[in-house]
């Protein structure tokens, strides 16, 4: 250990500052009325830390620093400035994968140079090895699912569960090796860098095989878990660096992205490995039978039940952000109001993509985040809504997951929708959801479909609303 | 003891982050995540002491510049990101 000199001893202080600064910002962050103070808290908390950092003594040539932050900065502000909202999953997943791999690099760079540490450090380090590159290969499968790149589908082959047990198998001889020094095998020495590759070779192909049998509509689930590696390999770079900083907000990342995989999962009604390896169960099918009949309705029918209804809910899903239909709802929205309607948003926990997804388009679209509510709030009262209008969304609103025993999503709490008086249902045609699930709701005598583009629909129902 | 002494740090910060993550509603959770992805480009910290050392070999220090430069990225973008969305975040007028 270096002795602690008084440049130590301010870095350490001025950590728990930033420390405090980002635990009072997450604080902050618990109601929308503060929640960019506390965004900003963050932002001061880091901008402190990396500033006293460069006071290290240990840090002597800046010029390469400069080159690779003001690098950084660049595609930081262009990116934050060019995505549009919709896109927010793939942007998110894009950035955890980037953390993870910042933390892959640092673990490279600290066993560079030299491998000579104790076993804490390598083990620590070869931690942030694998939890980086996980993060980072992990999250690129999922950018790439999102915006599909590649298919949204579970990705499976035969003999995948053999792969992936004789994988993880093989990454922990690859960690023995890695920590024991000289590492041996069979009486052969082999070299450090040659571990070291292999290691980092198998994280990435492990991120790739752990998310790929993975179905777009457990992307929130993906994504929030992601979110937490991506914390948890910045810890363990604090670890391997001894770096108290690092620790804790890697620390608080993780446990961020830990609450947000479980809530996800408790809105599906499934536990975490169920998500992780359904792909690879054989489907469940029920031979029960949906009677009745679908109900078409034209947009310019719906407006005369719209224009006498005195409460309206509306529960959006990620088809509305594929029609980008905020901005026509929002319309539609103020001209209820105008009626004397009242609106409220219903939002599923799991509606899009990610955790929160609809309630940022619905921001983007100016409704004030007052009318939005949650599943269990406006359950509570669906059956006095005049009209539930239902866009874009399937799984969520299944009544089959409270009628049908047997069914695949029998026991996930769903936004009630078919309680409501009337029920609009805006689709583009009668394809299932994500989950593909015939859905009850759409043959209720209470419902009827609109089919179309959303943004459309809205449209015509917005326009006859102004004659 | 050090390992301990570390330990107990991240014992003590997951509590934290449990106590006051659970507080952050819904509607909040988009942001909560791209806001947390920026404070994970923490490891830009950690990336620095590499980058300007000249004791780790010119190796260490090129890997430790790369770990700035993507770190730099999830810090930047990640903050702004954020912000952009929660600007959007509007009460009733």
């Amino acid at each position: 250990m270096i002795e602690t000199t008084t440049t130590d001893l301010i870095i350490n202080f001025s950590y728990v500052l930033a420390a405090a600064l980002f635990i009072f910002g997450l604080k902050l962050l618990g109601h929308p009325s503060s929640a960019r103070k506390g965004n900003f808290l963050s932002a001061v908390a880091m901008l402190i830390a990396i500033v006293v950092t460069m006071f290290d003594n240990n840090i002597v040539s800046f010029q390469i620093i400069a080159i690779a932050m003001l690098a950084g900065s660049i595609l930081g502000v262009f990116a934050a400035r060019m995505v549009a909202m919709t896109a927010m999953p793939e942007m998110v997943s894009l950035l955890n994968g980037i953390g993870g791999l910042a933390s892959l690099f640092v673990a490279w760079a600290t066993v560079a140079g030299t491998s000579d540490y104790g076993v804490f450090t390598m083990v620590v380090t070869f931690l942030a090895l694998l939890i980086g590159g996980v993060t980072f290969s992990g999250s690129l499968i999922a950018w790439a699912k999102l915006s599909e790149r590649i298919t949204g589908r579970s990705v499976t082959f035969s003999g995948q569960v053999v792969f992936n047990s004789v994988l993880v198998l093989v990454i922990i001889f690859a960690a023995y090796l890695f920590v024991a020094q000289p590492a041996m095998v069979a009486g052969i020495n082999i070299d450090f860098n040659v571990v070291l590759y292999t290691a980092m070779a198998l994280a990435l192909l492990f991120g790739i095989m752990l998310v790929l049998p993975i179905g777009g509509a457990d992307m929130p689930v993906v994504i929030s878990l992601l979110n937490s590696y991506s914390g948890l390999a910045a810890c363990a770079a604090g670890f391997a660096l001894h770096n108290n900083i690092l620790i804790v907000a890697g620390s608080l990342v993780g446990a961020s992205g830990i609450i947000l995989t479980n809530i996800m999962c408790k809105a599906m009604n499934r536990s975490l490995s169920n998500v992780l390896f359904s792909g690879f169960m054989p489907a469940t099918k029920t031979d029960m039978v949906i009677e009745g009949e679908v109900k078409p309705l034209s947009a310019d029918d719906a407006y005369y039940v719209l224009e006498a209804a005195q409460s309206v809910v509306v529960i959006p899903g990620y088809g509305m952000a594929v029609a980008q239909a905020q901005h026509a709802m929002k319309e539609l929205q103020q001209l209820l109001e105008e009626n004397g309607a009242e609106v409220a948003y219903a939002i599923h926990p799991v509606a899009g993509r990610m955790p929160g997804h609809m309630n940022v388009l619905l921001a983007e679209a100016d409704v004030s985040y007052e009318q939005l509510f949650e599943m269990d709030e406006i359950n509570k009262r669906i059956q006095n809504f005049d009209v539930a209008m239902v866009i874009g969304a399937n799984d969520v609103v299944n009544p089959a997951a409270r009628e049908m025993k047997g069914s695949p999503i029998y026991g996930m709490p769903v936004i009630n929708a078919d309680l409501a008086k009337n029920v609009f249902v805006l689709k583009r045609g009668m394809a299932s959801g994500f989950a593909g699930i015939d859905n009850p709701l759409f043959f209720k005598p209470n419902c009827r479909m609109i089919f179309g583009d959303a943004k459309e629909t809205l449209g015509s129902m917005i326009r006859q609303f102004s004659d | 003891m050090d390992a301990v002494y570390l330990l107990f740090i991240l014992l003590l910060s997951i509590f934290v982050g449990f106590e006051l993550i659970q507080k952050v509603p819904a509607t909040l959770h988009t942001p909560l995540m791209s806001g947390a992805n920026a404070i994970s480009g923490i490891t830009v910290v950690g990336a620095l002491a590499l980058a300007g050392s000249d004791t780790m070999g010119e190796y260490a220090a090129y890997l430790g510049a790369f770990a700035v430069f993507l770190a730099t990225i999830n810090v930047v973008g990640g903050y702004l990101v954020t912000d952009r969305m929660l600007a959007m975040f509007k009460k009733k007028q």
